[in-house]
Order: C-alpha cells, then structure tokens, then sequence
C-alpha cells in the first residue's frame, strides 16, 4: 500500500512511439520509427503492430507474467533481507496508501477480528488477544516502495508460517489471500508466506501498531515492495486461486519481489 | 559470418569504398539497443519522477509510459532486451577482437591531443575504419556505463536476493544515485554522438549499410 498518485490503466503504445521518436533528431528519427522500431519491436513484441496500443499493453502484461516466473525462480526461501540496528530506523517512519490518513480504517479492538479461511483445518475468528498471544518476534529492515524511496522501520509480531502451521494450513497450496478493512486485497506466493521474515506484525518499536501503519495488524514482507505488504487485515485464505490485488489488478506486478 | 570475417581486414584499406566499416552483427546490436535503451531512458525518466533525488522532475511529456505502472512495464520489459542484446554485443567484440582492434590501446596523451582538435574542429572523420582516441574513450565509456546501469539496476531491482550486489553499490539508496548517474552518462554521450552522427552523414550511413 505504498502508492499514494491515482493509478491511470493503460499504455498508449501510438503515443510512445511518436514521444521515442521526437527524441532523436530529423534525419535518425525516421531510420528509427522505419528501422530499428521495425526489428527491435518485433523482437519485444512478439510481432503485433506497435501502433495497436491493445495489443502493445497485452505484450508487456506476458512479459511482467515471465518476470512473476522469474522472479519466483530467484527467489531463495531462506535468504534473509538486510536487518538493521534500532539507530537507523526512519523516524517518523512515513505513513503511504492510496488515501490520506483521516481516511485510513479506525479499527475497534473489541469488535476486531481475523476470519481465517480456506484449506486449512481449523477455520475460525481470530480475537486480538488470542493473536498477541502467539509468539512474537522483532525484525528491523527496509521497507521498499514500487515508487522508488524507501524507508527501515521496527516491527513486531508472530512469524507466518508459524501461525500457517498452527491453523494446519495446507502448505502445498499456492497461495495466501489477503483482506483488508479498507477494501485493499492482496494474494501472496506460498514461498513469500513461509519466508522465516513473513510477519503477523502487531508492533511499530515497542508501542501497539498505530493507525497510521494498520492496526491492529499488517502483514510485513521484507521481501516484497511496500505495496504487497497489506494493512489493517481482518481476513486470511489459504487458497490455489490467483486472486489479485488491488494494485496487481492496475497493472502493477504480481510477483513484486525484492 | 562474411561480415565478420570481412571486418578483420576493416583497419587495412584506407577509406576504400569496398571496406567493411561496421559489419553485420554491430549494426544489428546497435539498432536493437537504439531501441532498448530509449525505452529504458524514457521509462526510467517517468520512475524517476515518481519519487525524485533532486529538486527537479523530467517532463511527463518526454517521458515514456507516461502513467507510473505503464512505465514499469516497459522499463521491465526492455530490460530483457538491453541485456540480451549487450551480452551478445560484448560477446562478439571480445571474441571478434574488434573491441581490442578498434578501442584499444587508449593512450592519454592522444585523448588530450585529439580533444584540443576536435573541440578547435580539426579532428578529421576521412577514415571511419579507425578510430581517433577521443571516440575510443567515449566508446569504452559508454559501455562501462551501460555495465554500471545494469547492474545499479539489478541491485535496485533485487536488494534482498541480490544484497551482495547491493551493498558493492553502498546499499540500496545510494544504488539509486548510481543508477540515475550512470543513466546521465549515456545521455551525455547520446547527445554528443547523435550530434556527430548529423555533422558526417557518412558515419551514420556506414551505420545503416555497413560501408
């Protein structure tokens, strides 16, 4: 949830290629729209006509699919992100999200609870109390927006696949499914899920998570970019069903893995 | 395959008409990586300005993508195609020899002599099979840059798989800057070589034909 500009669909491929063109001076201008456009987008666009913007936006949709697959090849289940002393913490660590923070869903502790679903064997509602039971850890590390700035923050809560195993979800399913208060959903990988860094967080430092970073939990994720991580969650699936997200959906990578 | 074996004897005929300046294989990589590289540059202006270093975003206009994740495909698009293209390219300048034929030795003291002609206008461009030292310069350079943006890249893209990489960089923020200067470098070079490239036409022919 770390974008805060209005997400636009769409890739006007006509449009591209003029604005490509008019970087280059008259005479090349012309050898590039005429020759290199004609090999070189050929060969990125597996042959559709540039000037059919559907088409272009389809193609690089196939090709942000095979870096999901890259992506997950890369990806080491075991390889932990970089941790930090508590001195290089961002402070104020910066709130982001697709809506201003008096916006932001004002959760009641009482009221709140985690349904937990999907194929796993104890199907319930988790209560907070019973969730800050769960053992809990602290992890320091960088929090990476798709956008480009990045920020470390302190985060407490159980590991996931700590709590994936308490519920007997079935770990060989492929995903986890995210939902959230604001109406924001997120599915995640299995390997991201059972990554020993994967956190129910409940803590920012040492206080309660505040508002502002989704209480009364989020899910960290030091492996992915900021906008994987989903706040104020108040239901979990474990699923086989690719169900997107809400950036996913806008164009934005599936995989999005650090 | 001729064309490489023709460009072997590029450094023996002196601006005969009949000599093989470019052969096939670096006008095919250079024309794919005109491509890639406009893609990166203008995709990456538009992921620049969603989140800037300096006081100063690049417009919209110029940009390619134009909306933030439309950017992000292309950029992460024609990444493949940079690469693959640069590994092929590197590849062949190194097994060909051409690279140890064309940009090397590069001696200091030509740099200084040929750049106090060019900028007096009298380097002289008769011969496009050789090349004078300050071109030598500017073409190892620019793919040091290159070098350098992939792999600034790379480290931006993968800071945790890749943190190795990341850290050599001096960790992921300042990755950033190099990456955006690495990117400055080669535009640098862009303008200097596309305004070359206008002033003798001739090179951008041999370019286009070969010869």
């Amino acid at each position: 949830m770390a974008r805060s500009s209005k997400p636009i669909p769409g890739v006007d491929a006509k449009y591209l290629v003029k604005q490509a063109g008019q970087l280059l001076p008259e005479p090349s201008r012309r050898i590039f729209l005429r020759g290199a456009a004609g090999v070189g987008a050929v060969a990125l666009l597996g042959g559709c006509d540039i000037v059919d913007s559907e088409s272009a936006e389809n193609s690089l949709h196939v090709v942000s699919r095979f870096n999901d697959r890259v992506q997950a090849f890369i990806f080491s289940p075991t390889k932990l992100a970089p941790t930090y002393p508590d001195s290089a913490i961002t402070r104020p660590f910066p709130f982001n999200a697709y809506y201003p923070l008096e916006d932001a869903p004002e959760i009641d502790a009482v009221d709140y609870a985690l349904n937990v679903g999907g194929l796993v064997s104890e199907k319930k509602a988790w209560t907070l109390d019973e969730l800050y039971a769960l053992p809990q850890e602290k992890q320091v590390t960088r929090h990476v927006c798709v956008q480009g700035w990045s920020a470390i923050g302190s985060w407490t809560g159980c590991p996931l696949r700590h709590f994936l195993r308490r519920i007997g979800a079935d770990t060989r399913a492929k995903y986890v499914w995210f939902r959230c208060a604001e109406g924001y959903t997120n599915t995640i990988d299995m390997a991201t899920a059972l990554h020993p860094q994967t956190q129910m967080t409940f803590k920012f430092e040492n206080d309660i998570l505040p508002r502002a970073y989704g209480f009364p939990m989020k899910i960290r994720m030091p492996t992915k970019l900021g906008f994987k991580n989903p706040k104020y969650v108040v239901a979990m699936e474990v699923t086989n069903e690719d169900r997107g997200g809400y950036w996913e959906n806008q164009n934005y990578n599936w995989f999005s893995g650090l | 395959m001729t064309d490489i074996a023709a460009s072997r004897s590029d450094s023996a005929p002196h601006g005969s008409a009949d000599a093989v300046i470019h052969p096939a294989w670096v006008r095919v990589t250079h024309w794919i990586n005109v491509l890639a590289m406009l893609i990166m540059i203008g995709s990456g202006w538009r992921i620049y300005d969603e989140s800037p270093l300096f006081p100063f975003v690049i417009p919209f206009e110029i940009t390619l993508g134009r909306e933030f994740p439309g950017a992000l495909l292309w950029h992460f698009a024609a990444m493949w195609l940079l690469a693959v293209n640069g590994i092929v390219y590197v590849t062949l300048g190194i097994l060909s020899g051409r690279f140890r034929r064309k940009y090397f030795p590069i001696q200091p003291r030509e740099v200084v002599a040929d750049f106090g002609a060019a900028l007096r206008g009298r380097l002289s461009h008769d011969d496009l099979t050789v090349y004078n030292a300050v071109q030598k310069l500017f073409y190892v350079g620019v793919i040091v840059a290159s070098i350098v943006v992939i792999l600034s890249g790379l480290s931006i893209w993968k800071p945790v798989q890749f943190q190795e990489l990341t850290a050599l960089f001096g960790g992921y923020d300042a990755a950033r800057y190099v990456h955006f200067f690495a990117m400055a470098v080669i535009v640098g070079f862009l303008v200097v070589h596309i305004a070359l490239a206008v002033l003798v036409p001739k090179s951008l022919r041999a370019m286009l034909r070969g010869r």
